[in-house]
Parts: structure tokens; C-alpha cells; sequence
């Protein structure tokens, strides 16, 4: 099913989703991926506050090629999500409730969405320069000094993405082509 | 005996760099376009749909096709007739690769230290492959690799005795455990024989190799047809959603081994087969 929905997320809308739903993304998102995870996950084991509000927002697993003069970002694809499941219980316990990336997830990371109502949606792998047209601005706000990886607050405009986990437990990637061949 | 002096590698490999980048070549945007017009999944049609808008886009546009714009691979087959002045041969390529990535607004995704991890904010070093040949000439390969999919490639250290039917096996682990994180359609890169980092390196030389062409090698030639078609039979699909589409292309070589050896390395690459070749 297509849906049009807000970011961050209002109350409860996560949960609602289904793997299979195609969803467009409009609002402010954050990027994150390794590097920034990791400081992240060490902040909070010394017990400091994190640079982004978790609760209700939604991590964008991408670090953009650089910009060309005059344009909002690079290329914009998403990052394989798995190097992040080490980091993602504690972040979506703490009131995170979407990520963005592509591929699997571990057991950990998909009972923690259930959890928390979350859902994790791919973006398609390799589609930068398609995607970087569905991001009207972007800005550093934390960790600067680690380039492409440094957290980013992206504005995004019907930004398109696949629901792969949902907070019923269901994983496209298992059923994925159940549902197609049924299509 | 001629003479290149090493500053028209620095601008050929600049230029390649970019490139590779926003540009595939002929024989995989021929695949691409194929695969869009033949899957039959819904899902699968709509994402090999966008990858096409992603490449008409990247051209047109100058955005590079993905943002892991990868670790640049260089292979560089020197004539032996050939003499280098004005300096190092491989500081001219890294030079190449450092004004190529800082120029043309492609991402550095190079750490200096595999564990302290600092970025060396300029993609160097490349990483290099020289062969020796016959002749007066040079011909560079760039391939930029991008490592969602490099992640997913592995080496099997088989035994004489597990035979084709053990190669088969481990190509087909390799596919099926890469599955959505490779960003499928992916072009799977075979080695076979050598040994340890001979077999990888055959593999990862088969990715540069046109998707159209097969191996001069009878029973070779079967092989790839055979595991392309088992590939696609997976299901894995673009995106790793289901489908018919899950590799364009198998491309194996092979070398003499070991009496009581097998290697096999499966390199992976995502349907983003990046390389640009040009002779000088």
C-alpha cells in the first residue's frame, strides 16, 4: 500500500505500518552511520546526553558523496544497516522509532522494534543520485570533524522507502517474494 | 624503449576516477536496462525501474550513481617496453586518485588505519595491481569498489575432492548470505585456482571483465551460465525483495593450483560495476 506520512513520526503512526507498504517521507530526518553511532552508543555509556532527541524521529544509515555548488546534498543512498545493530536497541529503547538503510537486521534489533512500536524501512541500494533529489536541505549538526559520517538534519520531501520490519515482527526479506509472486 | 612521462597518468586517472563514478560502462547499462524490461515481480520491475532513473540521473546531473563512491581499485598492465620519467609511477597514480576525488565531489572513504580508523579526507591510497606484459603500451583500469558489497565477498580454501560441485556450493553460500545487503542485481566475480590471494585476485580482475563476455574456457563458460541461472532461480531479487533479477552476470577465471588444493574467492559487487579502461 503507498502512504504519504510525517517526520518524525506522530504517536503510534509507526506502528501502523506493514512490511510491504511503499511510504514517501516528508519532514526532517537525521543521518547516521557507523562512525557516529559508535560515539553516540560511548556518550550514553558515560552517561551524557545525546546530540539528536531520540524520541519519535527517524535515522537515515547514509553518508552523502560531497555536494556540488548550488545543490542541498550529494549522492544519498543508504548504507548497509546490520554494521549498525550493535548500537540500535539501546537508541530505539531510548524512543527512536524508524531507521533507514538497506539488508538485514539481527534478532536483536527486530525484537526491539516489536518492542517499541518501531518500523525499519530500506531505501533501494545504489540509487543515490535518484534519492538525493528528495532532499531539500541538509545541515551538519554534531560531529563535523567526521565527514561524511557527522550526523546530518536532512529535510525531506516524499522521500521513498520500502517498510522491510514492522512492529508486528513481519520482515520483507523473508516474505518479500510471497507477496510479489501473490502480486 | 618509450618513454611516458607519469604526469599523463595523474590526469588520465583523475579523469577515470570521475568517470567510473557517474558514468557504467556500455555492457552493464545494456544489462541494467535488459533486467528492468524482463523481471516479472512487481516490486522487483518498480526498483530496477528507479536504477535506471538513478543512472540517467547520475549522468545528466553529475551526481555520482551511489554515494559510496568505493575505495579505488587500479590495475595497471605496464608493456615492458615502456620507461616512466618524471617521477614514481605509483605516487602518480595515488596523486591521480586524490585530485579525482577532491575535484570531482566524490565521497573519501578511506580510513589511514584499518583500526584507528582516521579519514585520510582525500581517498588515498588506491589500491594497486601491476602486471608486466609485452609491448609499449599502458592500459589502466579504475575500479572504484564500493564495500556493501565488497563486505559479502569471501575465499573458501576447498579440497581437490569436493570438485565442481564444491565451487557451485560456494558461490551459491556466498550469493544467498550477501542477499539484500550486496545490493542486488549483483555482478558476481569468480577465482578459481592459484592460491590464497591469487584466487582473489582472479576474482576480483573477472569484475572488470564485459558482463556480455564469457570465458574462452568450454566448460568454464557452462559454469557461469549454470550458477547465473541458479542465482536468479534464488529469489532474492532487486533489492533483495524477491524476483528474477539477483545477478547480471557471473564472470569466473581460473589459474593452474596446488596438487592438493582448490581456492575459490567470490568477489562481490552491487549492480553499481563500476570501471573505466583507457591505453596510453
Amino acid at each position: 500500500m503507498e502512504k504519504y506520512i510525517n517526520v518524525p513520526l506522530a504517536e503510534g503512526a509507526a506502528a501502523e505500518l506493514r512490511a510491504g507498504d511503499y511510504v514517501y517521507l516528508t519532514g526532517t530526518i537525521y543521518t547516521a552511520r557507523d562512525a557516529a553511532h559508535k560515539r553516540m552508543y560511548e556518550a550514553l555509556e558515560r552517561g551524557e546526553q545525546l546530540p539528536v532527541e531520540m524520541e519519535n524521529n527517524v535515522i537515515y544509515y547514509m553518508g552523502p558523496s560531497p555536494a556540488r555548488p548550488g545543490r542541498p546534498i550529494g549522492s544519498a543512498g543508504p548504507t548497509t544497516s546490520s554494521r549498525m545493530d550493535k548500537y540500535t536497541p539501546t537508541l530505539l529503547d531510548l524512543g527512536l522509532k524508524g531507521m533507514i538503510g538497506k539488508g538485514r537486521r539481527n534478532q536483536e534489533v527486530r525484537d526491539a522494534i516489536v518492542r517499541n512500536g518501531a518500523v525499519y524501512f530500506a531505501a533501494v541500494g545504489g540509487a543515490g543520485a535518484l534519492l538525493s533529489r528528495a532532499i531539500v536541505s541538509s545541515e551538519v549538526i554534531a560531529y563535523d570533524d567526521l565527514g561524511t559520517e557527522a550526523i546530518r538534519r536532512l529535510e525531506v520531501k516524499d522521500f521513498p522507502v520500502i517498510v522491510v520490519m514492522d512492529a508486528e515482527g513481519n520482515n520483507l526479506y523473508e516474505s518479500g517474494s510471497a507477496i510479489n509472486h501473490m502480486g | 624503449m618509450r618513454t611516458l612521462n607519469v604526469s599523463e597518468i595523474i590526469g588520465n586517472i583523475k579523469e577515470m576516477c570521475i568517470e567510473a563514478n557517474h558514468f557504467l560502462s556500455e555492457d552493464m547499462k545494456c544489462a541494467m536496462k535488459c533486467a528492468a524490461e524482463a523481471e516479472k515481480s512487481p516490486l522487483g520491475k518498480q526498483i530496477l525501474n528507479q536504477l535506471q532513473e538513478n543512472l540517467e540521473i547520475a549522468g545528466r546531473e553529475m551526481i555520482p550513481i551511489c554515494q559510496d563512491t568505493g575505495m579505488a581499485v587500479v590495475f595497471v598492465e605496464i608493456g615492458q617496453e615502456v620507461h616512466f620519467e618524471g617521477g614514481l609511477l605509483e605516487d602518480a597514480i595515488h596523486e591521480g586518485v586524490r585530485q579525482g576525488y577532491t575535484e570531482g565531489y566524490l565521497r573519501k572513504s578511506v580510513v589511514k588505519d584499518p583500526l584507528i580508523r582516521e579519514n585520510t579526507k582525500d581517498n588515498t591510497p588506491a589500491v594497486i595491481h601491476y602486471d608486466i606484459v609485452p609491448g609499449d603500451k599502458v592500459k589502466i583500469t579504475v575500479a572504484p569498489k564500493g564495500f556493501g558489497s565488497e563486505n559479502m565477498s569471501r575465499v573458501f580454501m576447498l579440497k581437490p575432492a569436493d570438485g565442481i560441485e564444491g565451487v557451485k556450493e560456494s558461490v551459491l553460500t556466498a550469493v544467498k548470505d550477501a542477499g539484500p545487503n550486496a545490493c542486488p542485481p549483483m555482478v558476481v566475480g569468480v577465482g578459481i585456482g592459484g592460491t590464497f590471494e591469487k584466487c582473489a585476485l582472479l576474482a576480483k580482475k573477472a569484475l572488470t571483465r564485459p558482463v556480455d563476455e564469457h570465458s574462452d574456457i568450454p566448460y568454464v563458460r557452462e559454469l557461469e551460465q549454470e550458477l547465473l541461472e541458479k542465482i536468479n532461480d534464488s529469489d532474492i531479487g532487486p533489492g533483495g525483495l524477491g524476483g528474477c533479477t539477483t545477478a547480471l552476470a557471473v564472470n569466473i577465471n581460473t589459474y593452474p593450483t596446488h596438487i592438493a588444493g582448490l581456492p575459490v574467492a567470490v568477489n562481490i559487487c552491487c549492480h553499481v560495476n563500476r570501471h573505466a579502461v583507457r591505453v596510453l
